[in-house]
């Protein structure tokens, strides 16, 4: 998983190529790049409402259809192109293989994903809504972020005698 | 249009912006969708020389682009709430505005960290990324985000607690 633009294997596009020698002159255009999309989903956040603690927990009390279908639909679509990026060898802008890493099964899949589950129940936010919380300026969302930093400093303590 | 913008977007606009941003992310930087990764990269920035080998061993330089995709998300939320809702959005229930609820979300917030971590993603790497690939490990961590939400969603119900 390069992050820095690395050549891809030569193509006859001139222009690929020069696009190529201007993101690794400019590595930051990666990171223009990804800060766009961030900025993009952090709006689709709070604009669909899964920001919102009575959203998830509406969710959680089968009141409402609301988050289960947003969350399906997003599977859903974002299968289809996931689909079509294989079958289609769909390149980066960069001209890098889209390559997705899965993700191992482990006891940590079954006992952290309960705990997830219940902090998002508590919080009402997941990893993703906590930034778009914050950057709202809703001051108690720092809580919840502090809260998440002090887990992962927990986890990677405790991470050696964890099964896994 | 500016007006629908401006309200909450139904469930099928949303959902499929959500799903857009998993092959968006891919093509723009070659990056898998993922937000809890951003954790472990925060931990391993402030301290790089952890005796934890979780945050000392890992590779800042790859793991760089998390951080500017969570401030992207920040930046995000900001223009979103202030600039495209023509009214507040409550994020979190009134009952949160207090000393008890402080203590609920570092709680929460703990256990997201921890749980997120420990299961190798969160919503969006495992639910989203994860169920999209056909990675059956993702659907086991989603099922069981969906076990302990329930679990406490209800057992507050049911206990009447906070």
């Amino acid at each position: 998983m390069p992050t820095t633009d690395s050549p891809a294997p030569a193509t006859s596009a001139d222009s690929a190529t020069s696009a190529n020698i201007a993101a690794r002159a400019i590595p930051w255009a990666m990171y223009l790049r990804v800060l766009t999309v961030g900025t993009f989903f952090g709006i689709v956040l709070v604009k669909s409402e899964v920001v919102r603690w009575q959203r998830v927990h509406d969710m959680f009390l089968f009141k409402e259809a609301h988050m289960y279908l947003i969350i399906s639909t997003g599977i859903v679509v974002a299968g289809i192109f996931m689909f079509l990026i294989k079958r289609c060898g769909v390149r980066t802008v960069s001209g890098e293989p889209i390559i997705y890493k899965p993700k191992p099964f482990h006891a940590g899949v079954v006992i952290g994903g309960t705990l997830f589950g219940a902090g998002w129940a508590i919080t009402g936010a997941c990893p993703g809504p906590i930034y778009a919380q914050v950057g709202a300026g809703v001051a108690m969302a720092l809580c919840t972020l502090l809260g998440a930093l002090a887990g992962t400093y927990a986890y990677a303590y405790a991470k050696p005698h964890l099964p896994h | 249009m500016m007006q629908l913008i401006m309200e909450p977007w139904p469930w099928w606009v949303s959902g499929i912006l959500v799903g857009l941003t998993v092959p968006l992310l891919h093509i723009m930087s070659g990056q898998s969708f993922g937000i809890s990764t951003s954790f472990q990269q925060v931990g391993s920035m402030c301290t790089p020389h952890s005796r934890a080998s979780y945050l000392r061993d890992f590779d800042r330089r790859q793991g760089l682009w998390t951080l500017v995709f969570v401030v992207g998300i920040a930046v995000g939320g900001f223009v979103a709430a202030h600039l495209l809702s023509a009214s507040p959005v409550e994020f979190l229930p009134a009952s949160y505005q207090n000393v008890g609820g402080a203590i609920w979300l570092i709680v929460g917030g703990f256990l997201i960290g921890f749980g997120a971590r420990y299961a190798g993603g969160c919503t969006s790497g495992h639910a989203i990324t994860g169920i999209a690939n056909l990675n059956w490990p993702s659907l086991v961590a989603t099922i069981f985000f969906f076990v302990g939400g329930l679990a406490v969603t209800w057992g507050r119900l049911i206990l009447q607690v906070f």
